[in-house]
């Protein structure tokens, strides 16, 4: 396949961008979208000129490291898949792919298509988690959990951070990252001692980085692992509750 | 050549991990805040014993290359983790899971820290199931257990096909708590590029920060290496694109002895290679081999369509030859089978390299909801790939590179020949022998960074109660400081003809055909010749774009590469000086009629520890004799 690539370029989070115009010939369609920046870089490399720095990993679609704007979708348009588990073969021969960074004040340009997205790390800081030391823990069984509980709180769990929510987002908004988090933690019997705190802190760190959520739920349209927006209603309900409860009540049924 | 002394504990090994417990130093509560360590590496090993440490009131810094510790490849761990809770009934017990794992490990490791590994596995559920992780359950709201290779039990607990992932944000979790608490300091973005040595003991690390290219030394009482394994000498594996073997071949330049280098593991399940560009491989669980049967066609030239081929006409090859655990048995023994398979030219797929992996039966026998429950992740994962969907046509299945059982020498309190440094997790070479089975990696990774290491770390740091760490402008710190830097402009001052993926992929053709599933002494003495020829090509003409004080990729890159040429050189010789096959190392000329693996119990029963001796000069071979105590030494069979 030959393709022609507008990409965005930027020397760092201060330098002013611009988007240069690359060609990607011979690409193979069994390649994936990555492999096929990696053969660009390839020639970039030997034509002495300086390659694109673009984030990624496992290449699994676990890791959530890669992710970038793929014709304005956050990891293209195929859904429920991250952008290393896109493949060429969902292009045209011929087409023009325009290809740029994460865009939210709350996660800064590194260089090119890499972004800051140290707030993620903050909010879960803030609270997303469940303060048990190492030693500590009853034996595993002595906390049974519902099925159907524990498979919501797997299905909010799978978020793999890698932004696309709120690349998405026309606010900006980080809700439906905290809120996986959230709802993860917030179903599960373990996770009730610290859930109001838990959700006021998280909730509270997120307003500080990023936008308002006005229901767009374009962030559900673009996560690569279909996390869905009904966290977002469980975590405003929660967050609701923790303002009028009296949490020196918590311990009673 | 020197007798290694592991420091094993005295007694019953039932009693050892107790007493031994009871005999080391203890860092009182008050003064465990006196005390600096730095952790390198954020997977399952690196942040669990980071959160642990901090928990218990240590002044912890802890570095990642990547942009946040949650992406470090344990998340990409499918399957599951081992523990020995007995939940189904089914006759496991501590005892059952060590013996399972030395056995499995094809008697290659060293049976006390095996026991000990077996014994906190259940702690490892408990801890894991308290801090949230969403295991898989039965209706009754209790854990839920699935079988993996080599054992004939169930004793694998999994949250779906992300297993991995949910243990590591466990730790990462628990260690965001310690981070926001002050008791952890997070260094992201900054790799690890020496450490420094001073009067025999680790004492630091020098580091660059990838964003700006500065480099920067760090100093601690201690210093823990928690950077995985070097599947990517290989260039073609299941590691993440970055994993790397740095952190501990600059380790080991600095004398810590690098143990059993040879010991790799080629999982059996991974997705095939389709074309020259492809960057990576993709594993499929080992899980999958509950209810995926493995085929090939009984006629090497049938190419039909794998539907249209009746079973009479079907080769169900590890049912026929293993039928005791069928298409459960080990990784190192699925594969070699796979390989056979292949190399009679009855291999599958456009390039004729994959076996089938077939879900029909299980979809008929359990239904399609069934098998989307238990595998839907990794079905989808396969399709995104191949474009084939699983549900409807076997999956095509290959063996590549996955894990590597060899790693920095450790005693069994997990410390390297270094006073002071430390190894866990795949790092080290300590708990897996010749062969790692299914769902023990996770197991270990966490059983060093939660139970084993904050413990046994105190009985070093005990003895320097009121010193503070050396500083940072010690002559030491700004020598290896100096070394790293004058390394990375050498690379940037090339400017050769070659990129650096195209050296790597070179290495990883040699490495995967003479260090790879078979192994030879003609092909290790032409690997040998070979590597450090390309070495020397790769040092007179590499192409590094770009600057060392700005985000350089190419850069980190080859710097990484530059060691893993190192690293090749040492795993043949290694290779070449076992002279018997066991687990995934298997030499031609060590095999038995039937083509099993063929060990040598009189002469081979040890670890081999090898001390660096300088830049392209023969390192000294260190042995660690194996003492077999409790499991008895037998031709492994899974027939």
């Amino acid at each position: 396949m030959d393709l022609a690539l507008k990409v965005w370029r930027q020397d760092g989070p201060d330098k002013p961008g611009e988007f240069r115009e690359y060609e990607a010939k011979g690409i193979s369609p069994e390649a994936s979208f990555l492999e096929m920046l990696d053969l660009v870089n390839e020639r970039l490399v030997m034509a002495g000129e300086i390659p694109i720095e673009f984030d990624h990993d496992c290449r699994e679609g676990i890791c959530g490291t890669c992710g970038v704007m793929i014709n304005g979708h956050p990891h293209g348009d195929q859904k429920g898949t991250a952008t290393c588990q896109l493949h060429m073969r969902k292009f045209n021969d011929g087409d023009r792919i325009v290809i740029e960074p994460w865009r939210a004040q709350g996660m800064p340009i590194v260089r090119d298509l890499v972004v800051d997205r140290s707030a993620l790390d903050r909010i879960v800081e803030a609270g997303g988690y469940i303060s048990v030391n190492t030693g500590g823990a009853p034996d595993a069984n002595l906390i049974p959990v519902p099925k159907e509980a524990s498979e919501a709180a797997m299905d909010a769990a799978a978020c793999i951070g890698c932004a696309a929510c709120i690349a998405a987002c026309p606010n900006s908004a980080g809700q439906l990252f905290t809120s996986a988090k959230l709802a993860h933690l917030n179903l599960l019997p373990q996770g009730q001692p610290e859930r109001y705190q838990r959700t006021v802190a998280m909730v509270e760190k997120m307003e500080e980085f990023f936008g308002s959520c006005t229901n767009h739920a374009e962030c559900e349209q673009a996560c690569p692992k279909s996390i869905s927006i009904d966290n977002i209603a469980l975590m405003n309900r929660d967050y609701m509750i923790a303002k009028f409860k009296d949490r020196r009540k918590a311990g009673q049924a | 050549m020197t007798t290694l002394d592991a420091k094993v504990p005295e007694g019953p090994i039932q009693e050892k991990w107790t007493n031994h417990r009871f005999d080391i130093n203890l860092v009182n509560p008050a003064n465990k805040r006196k005390y600096e360590i730095i952790i390198v590496g954020t997977g399952l090993a690196g942040a669990s014993a980071a959160a642990t440490l901090g928990e218990l009131g240590y002044k912890v810094t802890v570095f990642t290359y990547h942009d946040s510790p949650r992406r470090a490849h344990s998340i990409a761990a499918q399957g599951g983790i081992n523990a020995a809770k007995n939940y189904p009934n089914d006759g496991d017990s501590v005892y059952r899971l060590f013996y399972d794992t030395v056995k499995g490990g094809d008697y290659r490791s060293r049976e006390a820290n095996v026991y000990r590994l077996a014994e906190v596995s259940n702690e490892i559920i408990d801890q894991c199931t308290a801090q949230g992780v969403p295991f898989a359950r039965e209706y009754g709201g209790l854990l839920d257990n699935r079988s993996f290779g080599g054992a004939q039990v169930s004793r694998t607990f999994y949250a779906r096909g992300q297993t991995g992932q949910q243990l590591l944000l466990g730790a990462y979790q628990a260690l965001a708590r310690q981070i926001a608490l002050g008791n952890v300091t997070l260094y992201n973005r900054t790799e690890m590029l020496d450490v420094v040595i001073d009067e025999g003991r680790a004492v630091g690390i020098v580091v660059r920060d990838m964003v700006n290219g500065k480099i920067s030394s760090h100093s601690a009482h201690a210093v823990v290496l928690a950077t995985g394994g070097y599947s990517n000498v290989f260039f073609l594996s299941t590691n993440a694109m970055a994993c790397n073997a740095t952190a501990i071949w600059r380790a080991h330049r600095k004398g810590a002895f690098f143990a059993n280098p040879c010991f790799t593991q080629i999982h059996p399940t991974c997705i095939p290679v389709h074309d020259e560009f492809q960057s990576k491989l993709t594993l499929m669980s080992e899980s999958l081999r509950n209810d995926g049967r493995i085929w090939v066609p009984s006629d090497a030239d049938d190419t039909r369509p794998p539907n249209t081929i009746p079973e009479a006409e079907r080769d169900y090859y590890l049912e026929r030859i293993y039928p005791a655990f069928g298409n459960l048995v080990p990784r190192d023994v699925a594969s070699r089978a796979a390989m056979r398979m292949i190399d009679q030219n009855r291999g599958v797929g456009p390039l004729k390299n994959g076996v089938y992996l077939d879900f029909a039966d299980a979809i008929s026998r359990l239904g399609k909801d069934v098998i989307e429950a238990r595998y839907g992740n990794l079905f989808e994962m396969y399709e995104r790939i191949t474009d084939d969907n699983p549900y409807q046509v076997p999956m095509r299945i290959y063996p590549a590179p996955h894990y590597t059982m060899g790693g920095l020498w450790v005693d069994y309190n997990l410390m390297t020949s270094v006073p002071g440094l430390y190894a866990i997790g795949e790092a080290n070479f300590s708990d897996h022998g010749a062969n790692r089975l299914g769902a023990s990696a996770l197991m270990q990774g966490l059983a060093d960074g939660y139970f084993v290491l904050p413990y046994t770390i105190a009985d070093y740091l005990a003895d320097w109660l009121n010193t503070t760490p050396v500083p940072t402008d010690h002559e030491a710190f700004r020598q290896a400081e100096q070394d790293v830097d004058e390394r990375l402009s050498r690379l940037l001052s090339i400017s050769g003809t070659r990129t650096v993926d195209s050296f790597h992929r070179e290495l990883g053709k040699i490495m995967i055909e003479y260090c790879g599933l078979a192994r030879s002494r003609p092909g290790l003495e032409k690997a040998l010749s070979e590597i450090p020829a390309l070495r020397e090509e790769f040092w007179a003409n590499v192409k590094v774009p770009g600057t060392g004080d700005s985000y350089n990729s190419e850069l980190a890159r080859a710097s990484r590469v530059g060691d893993f040429f190192e690293l090749a050189e040492l795993m043949c010789r290694d290779a070449l000086e076992r002279e018997e096959s066991c687990g995934g190392h298997f030499r031609l000329e060590h095999q038995t009629e039937e083509g099993e693996a063929k060990r040598d119990d009189v002469n081979q029963a040890h670890s081999s520890a090898w001390e660096w001796t300088g830049y392209g000069q023969p390192e000294t071979h260190h042995k660690e004799t194996l003492d077999f105590e409790y499991v008895h030494l037998a031709q492994r069979s899974y027939k």
